[in-house]
């Protein structure tokens, strides 16, 4: 009766968050439990406008398979998704559309800005780019690189889901956030 | 043909008809190109689109330049004819305070756009344009931005140093 | 391609003005709705935007506006030395830019005058068409996954990672690509990036043949993509069309064939021509134009010469290491070159190269400085994108989508 079981698998458990377990129950804290179920099902937007789209749809193919994350359905509409991620320049003639796409988005909302033109304005130092999304709207997390590498996209992907599973339930309407909203100028 | 053949076939039949409009005519790496008086451009052009042995039917490309005195503006025609394989550029100038040139828009479609384009970047008018405002800047823009007064970056921004960045 | 099918009934016999019906009597007056395909769009591959008048399914006008991601290359190129302007021509069309590059390459060696080794003549052939492969790859998911089926984007996708990985090989980068230097190739493809290209060259047309069985004689896809969006020979050599677009509507003109560069003439390729100037032509187009830049390649990598990977030219390239190190000489032109300090000679010159959407155009005013006096792109996009709303009206909508995808409209080089 103690032989041992020889696990020929290689999968690994995911971590259950910290909680109390008995028989039949499993009791934790609701925003562990909300985190999770936020964390590995975000609806991406997916605002490309160059190369970095490209680069993201390379990501989204089967080899580097992003749907592994949890994020199989884009979504276009930014009143059902979950991360808006800016990927390629956004010029000041776009901006305006970038803003009103943030706004209309529900919360709890994150922004992932990929590559150096939304970043930073990238190798487009002109009149006519905006340098960078985080003048109109506030980013959660940048990824740099021109284009940047489907692993760091994932990478950048992974820091999103720590932030959303790591989020207080409350954070949403503590006044450091809405001080951050108002400094944008919404709400 | 050869080149030189090509821009001698086409320099005599522009003196032929523009005698005193065709201010220069060279061969520059391969090009025949032309230097038109700004008063006579539509009808070299359209006489070179329509005429039986030259036929440039196709409009490859038409832009603007400013001059390196930055007096004059120009606008710049590449044509093609695609049967024969003959390409020249056509090339008229005119003074930055009255930069207004006839369109070519009635000769080919394709040249609305390129307009406008060039329109946007320097200011070009180009007189008979069916819808001639700005295609790629933004609407509000009162500045001809190609135009080598006015400088490449965004002055409003605050994160970018001129001096480390050598400018 | 008539059916009797109900759905080929409705589309064409759809009585709406232009198409000489008068309407019986006791009818609502007709309003126009306006419909925005704005400019962020599931549908629109890119970002620009269409007003369209629509009389219920059907468009009856269409407004395009453009330079949502204008970056004002122009005005950059005339602010950078000429080695540095390779990294702007990358983003024009970013599907393929190596063709750009290589194109931006071919201009400046031009200016100078500067006779390019046939050994690197026969290497940029390589890179560029397989740079055009995967710019039709992408073009011809597309228009596969916006018929609805999204199986092809999937497998040739994969196909793409491995263009990518021979592209890193040779320089480091998989999509803004910065390939070569102003007079070849710094140094020849390692022997392993030889065998992936070898290996592609075996492997790659069984997957192609994979995805034409999905799509080129599927009768959904051809019933969806037949007469969508057409437009005559003459009426695309008015609006300056270049490259598949143009050959769908019949014309044969091909760059590569015409004015020859890069060694193009020593190759042997038919260059495919459709009829129609619809949204299946382009498709086979397309197709047809991959399985011959696989031939292209496959003649390249067996005449291959042997000989210098670049030119001669010290004032543009860079010395080998070893004589910067040592040699007084290589040092200075090094210092040069990498601060941007040569000097070219005056001129202008034009030169063009068949890219993946037409002829991309190079127009370089040259004043003897370290940076161009004045450097115009001519890209293909910018130029047959204004037929768009021609070839959409009288259609429905979703024949416009499949209109725009298969035009294969790239943003970076509508605006520039």
């Amino acid at each position: 009766m103690s032989e041992q079981i020889i696990k020929r698998t290689k999968l690994e458990i995911a971590k259950s968050p910290e909680g109390l377990e008995g028989p039949g129950f499993f009791a934790t804290k609701l925003e562990d439990v909300i985190g999770l179920a936020r964390a590995n099902s975000l609806w991406p937007l997916p605002f490309a406008t160059s190369c970095c789209g490209i680069e993201f749809m390379a990501t989204m193919a089967s080899h580097y398979d992003l749907a592994r994350f949890g994020m199989e359905r884009l979504s276009f509409s930014p009143r059902q998704a979950d991360l808006l991620m800016v990927m390629g320049t956004i010029a000041k003639k776009m901006g305006p559309t970038l803003r009103q796409v943030y706004e209309q988005m529900a919360e709890p909302r994150w922004v992932l800005s990929m590559g150096a033109c939304a970043s930073s304005g990238g190798i487009f130092d002109t009149y006519s780019v905006l340098q960078g999304i985080d003048r109109i709207i506030p980013v959660d997390v940048y990824i740099p690189g021109c284009p940047p590498r489907p692993e760091q996209v994932i990478e950048g992907i992974l820091k999103i889901q720590e932030l959303a599973k790591n989020e207080s339930l409350r954070r949403r309407n503590s006044p450091e956030y809405q001080h951050l909203m108002t400094s944008y100028g919404m709400e | 043909m050869t080149k030189e053949e090509l821009l001698d076939t086409v320099n005599a039949k522009l003196h032929e008809h523009f005698h005193g409009s065709i201010e220069s005519a060279e061969l520059l790496y391969d090009y025949p190109v032309f230097t038109v008086n700004k008063e006579k451009i539509h009808e070299v052009l359209k006489f070179l689109k329509e005429d039986a042995d030259l036929n440039f039917h196709f409009l490859t490309d038409l832009t603007g330049m400013q001059t390196a005195d930055e007096k004059h503006l120009g606008a710049i025609y590449h044509l093609h004819n695609m049967q024969k394989n003959y390409r020249i550029r056509v090339k008229s100038f005119f003074p930055m305070s009255n930069p207004e040139i006839p369109t070519a828009t009635d000769l080919w479609p394709s040249a609305n756009w390129m307009e406008r384009e060039t329109f946007d970047f320097y200011g070009i008018k180009f007189m008979g344009h069916p819808n001639l405002k700005r295609i790629l800047n933004v609407d509000e823009m009162d500045i001809f931005p190609l135009r080598k007064e006015y400088p490449l970056e965004d002055q409003t921004r605050q994160d970018k140093s001129d001096k480390m960045f050598g400018r | 391609m008539e059916t009797k099918h109900k759905k080929n009934r409705i589309r064409g016999d759809f009585p709406h003005e232009g198409v000489g019906t008068t309407p019986p009597a006791n009818t609502i007056e007709k309003e126009y709705s306006t419909l925005n395909l704005g400019p962020t769009h599931p549908a629109t591959h890119g970002i620009f935007q269409n007003v369209l008048k629509m009389d219920g399914e059907i468009i009856h006008d269409a407004v395009s506006t453009i330079g949502y991601i204008h970056r004002a290359f122009e005005k950059i190129a005339e602010r950078r030395p000429y080695a540095q302007i390779t990294t702007l021509t990358d983003r024009m069309n970013y599907c393929s830019s190596p063709i750009n590059n290589l194109g931006w390459h071919m201009t400046v060696e031009k200016l100078i005058k500067a006779e390019i080794p046939k050994r690197a003549d026969y290497m940029r052939v390589i890179i560029m068409e397989l740079s055009r492969i995967s710019d039709h790859i992408i073009c011809n998911t597309i228009i596969g996954q916006d018929t609805g089926a999204t199986t092809g984007f999937l497998y040739l996708f994969q196909w793409r990672e491995k263009i990518y990985d021979i592209f890193e090989d040779i320089c480091g980068a998989r999509l803004t690509t910065n390939i070569g230097r102003i007079g070849g190739f710094d140094r020849d493809f390692p022997a392993h990036t030889w065998d992936k290209i070898r290996n592609f060259l075996k492997e790659y047309p069984k997957a192609l043949v994979e995805f034409s069985n999905l799509l080129e004689r599927n009768k959904i896809f051809m019933d969806r993509t037949i007469k969508c969006g057409p437009i005559s020979a003459e009426r695309a050599l008015e609006y300056s069309f270049t490259g598949p677009n143009l050959r769908a509507a019949g014309v044969d003109y091909d760059v590569r064939v015409m004015n020859p560069y890069s060694s193009y003439q020593d190759f042997d390729f038919i260059v495919p021509v459709g009829t129609a100037g619809d949204t299946y032509d382009r498709f086979m187009v397309r197709q047809e134009e991959m399985w011959q830049s696989l031939k292209i390649i496959d003649q390249a990598l067996k005449n291959m010469p042997d000989g210098a990977t670049h030119a001669n030219i010290p004032d543009f390239f860079l010395p080998p290491k070893e004589e910067v190190y040592n040699n007084m000489e290589a040092l200075i032109y090094h210092f040069k070159i990498v601060m941007g300090e040569t000097d070219v000679p005056k001129g202008e010159v034009y030169h063009c190269v068949e890219g993946g959407n037409g002829e991309l155009g190079f127009y370089l005013i040259s004043d003897g400085g370290r940076t161009p006096f004045r450097l115009h792109f001519r890209r293909p996009c910018f130029i047959y994108y204004q037929a768009y709303p021609e070839m959409i009206k009288g259609g429905m909508l979703s024949d416009a989508i499949l209109t725009m995808s298969s035009m294969n409209v790239i943003a970076g080089e509508l605006d520039a």
